[in-house]
């Protein structure tokens, strides 16, 4: 079993009094929460804080973990045999446990009574993961394996991680950060209580030409100043292949060309559109004759791009 | 190793729950909900008038609500925060959402 520094994680002394530890809890809890921190790793860090904050705000599970001694952060040891050995095991019960699951089963029995003794029930633990998909599978509808490691309380009482796998199958349509729920597959209830729930977080992965927004997708449509100008039949991609695009004469940088039901499919309300982004751009280099046709036009153009500057100042 | 393949329910606009599966799924009390409900930090899609012999309406709630009915049990549990601490914490987090909401969009329409 790997060692963790309860005290370390909350940053408080061994000999640390209970407020000292609510407090340092606290602090971090702030800093940590995911539904409130934008620190990358809130999620894994608060998930520490909690479990040693779960073990030290508790007299009797906090003087268990003393008992144990203190190592170094990840060196490995062995719970004293008694441990074991009060519980009617045999040595050899705490090698698939970690340090989170042994406290959770060694604290006043309470997991470990409920298993076998039928008290009230307690609900499995709920899940939240983040599914990664790209804009081509959230259009086509896709299936997303899920790695779990769930608390399950084995026929000996002790809780311990048993690996879960299934795939969960994610229909077409998702947006960005719409939540999947799946019910009864997170942490198995005890004494008849029910099974937690997974949560699936849906995250589109960045894609090279598309940006969606709902079910809308945004796309960069790079014109030349005369294709902008004088107007065109332009190529442009989507999801499901490439489409031409009629460019009305006239057409300013920034303007959105809609492609109507292009989008993502949203499989309550049809499909989003695709949004082309007007872009007039200019050759990296000019050749002579390209220099000579716009100093021509220049000469001969009476338009003034800045004129609301002067008419504004007026 | 247990493979199977499961579906779920999109917790958007479009489903429904009922008072009990958001008390179910959400891990807050009935009374909580209904306090969140009075404060506007929760808004039900109906509120069905009290049943004879009922003391209490019993709203329906859009599913996305249960989103922040979850992040409202975890606060509450983490940080020991009173029904009224909660309702402002999640009047905040939904504002929160909305302007991330409404940036990403303006980001999608930003040329890159």
């Amino acid at each position: 079993m790997k060692y963790k520094d309860y005290y370390k994680i909350l940053g408080v002394e061994r000999t640390a009094g209970a407020d000292a530890i609510k407090k340092a809890y606290r602090r971090l809890a702030h800093k940590f929460h995911p539904d409130i921190s934008k620190e990358k790793n809130a999620k894994e860090a608060f998930q520490e804080i909690g479990e040693a904050y779960e073990t030290l705000k508790d007299p009797e599970k906090r003087a268990a973990y003393d008992e144990l001694g203190s190592f170094r952060p990840g060196q490995d040891f062995r719970p004293p045999p008694e441990w074991g050995e009060a519980h009617g095991e045999g040595r050899g019960v705490f090698d698939d446990m970690d340090l989170a699951d042994l406290f959770a089963s060694l604290s006043g029995g309470r997991h470990r009574g409920h298993a076998h003794g039928g008290a009230f029930p307690i609900p499995g633990q709920d899940f939240e993961v983040a599914a990664q998909i790209t804009l081509e599978q959230a259009a086509r509808g896709t299936e997303f394996e899920v790695n779990l490691a769930v608390p399950e309380a084995g026929a000996d009482g002790f809780m311990r991680r048993v690996p879960r796998t299934f795939t969960a199958r994610i229909a077409k349509g998702a947006a960005e950060g719409q939540r999947l729920r799946l019910p009864g597959k997170g942490g198995k209830g005890l004494n008849g209580g029910r099974d937690g729930d997974l949560y699936l977080i849906i995250h589109l992965l960045p894609h090279p030409l598309f940006r969606a927004s709902g079910h809308d997708l945004y796309i960069d449509l790079p014109l030349a100043p005369w294709e902008a100008a004088l107007g065109a039949t332009v190529e442009v991609p989507t999801l499901h292949g490439p489409v031409h695009l009629k460019v009305q004469p006239g057409t300013r940088s920034g303007q959105k060309l809609r492609l109507a039901r292009r989008g993502l499919p949203n499989p309550r309300e049809g499909i989003g559109d695709l949004y082309a982004v007007v872009q007039i751009v200019l050759p990296a280099e000019l050749s002579e004759q390209e220099r000579e046709l716009l100093r021509q036009m220049k000469a001969q153009s009476t338009f003034d791009p800045r004129s609301h500057f002067t008419e504004t100042a007026a | 190793m247990n493979i199977e393949i499961t579906e779920g329910l999109w917790l958007d606009e479009f489903g429904e729950l009922s008072l009990a599966e958001m008390e179910a799924w959400s891990g807050l009390t009935e009374a909580e909900l209904q306090q969140l409900v009075e404060c506007d930090a929760l808004s039900p899609v109906t509120t069905i008038e009290p049943a004879a012999g009922r003391s209490i309406s019993a709203p329906r709630f859009s599913a996305q609500c249960l989103v922040l009915a979850r992040a409202a049990s975890r606060l509450r549990d983490d940080f020991d925060l009173d029904a009224n601490g909660l309702a402002v914490a999640l009047r905040l987090l939904d504002r929160i959402r909305e302007l991330e909401a409404e940036l990403h969009h303006a980001r999608a329409q930003r040329p890159r």
